[in-house]
């Protein structure tokens, strides 16, 4: 069965990211949204631990939070893909569940 | 009803720094009654919220770690701890409360409901789930 | 598909009550149910009518009750989480002897029961908190 697990925490704040990285499992996918999109920038602290698990999920962060903070997308790890709400609603349902790491 | 679902409760926060904790049992005991396949999931800073000698009486609130002795009497007898989130807090599995339910299915047994599972193991218990609760 | 919304916080201090509103809508314009919207811990303030936010603002119970109204979605806020924090519904007034209530249109208290019955019902399960 395969999961969308949802991070909404600046990994610098709390360790979400990083524990829904150590428990997603392969083929997963995972949304950075709210203040979880400042997990895909590169260059941070955290960034080696994002690329890392692109190998192992899949990764997306959603571009209306991203806009709000000014995070253009040139910024973003390459391999993260920006969605929209709908891209959001349409990963809900290509899996099985939602996991949401608050 | 006829569709058991697989729920999963999953517990990330400190007790008492926010209400969390609390709030998510009431729910889980809520949901017993719902006769679904239940399990709890004790992460990050949700182990502490299992460690013996909680003591609340100088704070003027409700201790209510004693509530998850009684969870194996409504049949929620799997909770699952996290490995490496209790060595990343100094912690073992004598460090917290001794969870028990009796087996109906081996003559009452009384048995452990805590497993604690490393995250490959978590990861895989995770999967199997039909409905992950956060709080 | 058929989905089930948790909301754990309430408006204005969290980002989460934004979050599900417009995750909310897109479902809805993509042809998707919302079943149930079931707010729980501070969530339940998203429940009140007195909310008065500056006009140059979202006012995000006024959008949850415009919401209900014209797609018929069932707002269902905790009685137990909704007590500790006063949001009061008539009924809740009178059974605990208030002297107001503050539900907003559209949205209704019950137990804890409906969260359960949501991820039972729904294909999906979203949870939206801190």
């Amino acid at each position: 069965m395969s999961t969308l697990h949802t991070v909404n925490k600046s990994p610098f704040d709390r360790p979400s990211l990083q524990t829904c990285l150590r428990l997603a499992g392969k083929g997963n996918a995972v949304l950075l949204f709210e203040d979880g999109v400042y997990g895909a920038m590169q260059g941070t602290a955290v960034a080696d631990t994002v690329k890392e698990a692109l190998g192992n999920v899949s990764i997306y962060v959603l571009g209306p939070d991203l806009k709000a903070r000014g995070v253009g997308e040139d910024k973003l790890i390459d391999g993260i893909k920006v969605v929209d709400y709908k891209g959001f609603v349409d990963l809900t349902v290509e899996n099985d569940k939602v996991n949401a790491w608050l | 009803m006829s569709d058991v679902k697989k729920f999963m409760y999953i517990n990330r926060k400190a007790p008492y720094g926010t209400i969390y904790a609390w709030e998510a049992l009431e729910v889980v005991l809520i949901g017993a009654a719902f006769e679904q396949d239940v399990s709890l999931a004790f992460m990050d800073d949700g182990v502490f919220q299992l460690v013996k000698g909680q003591d609340t009486t100088e704070l003027g609130i409700k201790n209510f770690s004693p509530t998850y002795s009684a969870l194996g009497d409504y049949d929620v007898n799997k909770i699952y701890v996290e490995k490496e989130s209790l060595e990343a807090r100094g912690l073992t599995l004598d460090d917290l409360m001794p969870l028990k339910y009796e087996d109906e299915d081996d003559d009452w047994a009384e048995k452990d409901s805590i497993r604690v599972v490393t995250a490959a193991e978590m990861a895989e218990i995770l999967e199997q789930q039909d409905v992950v609760l956060s709080f | 598909m058929k989905f089930g919304i948790q909301v754990n916080e309430g408006p204005y201090t969290h980002e989460a009550s934004v979050s599900a509103l417009n995750f909310v809508k897109a479902a809805l314009d993509a042809g998707h149910e919302i079943f149930r919207v079931f707010f729980y811990h501070d969530g339940v303030n998203n429940g009140t009518r007195l909310t008065t936010p500056p006009q140059d603002d979202i006012n995000i119970v006024q959008s949850w009750s415009e919401l209900a109204e014209k797609h018929n979605i069932d707002l269902v806020v905790c009685v137990a989480a909704a007590q500790r924090r006063g949001i009061v519904d008539e009924g809740e007034q009178e059974r605990n002897g208030k002297d107001a209530n503050n539900i907003a249109p559209g949205f209704r208290i019950s137990g804890l029961g409906q969260l359960i019955e949501a991820g039972i019902q729904c294909d999906r399960l979203v949870v939206f908190g801190d």
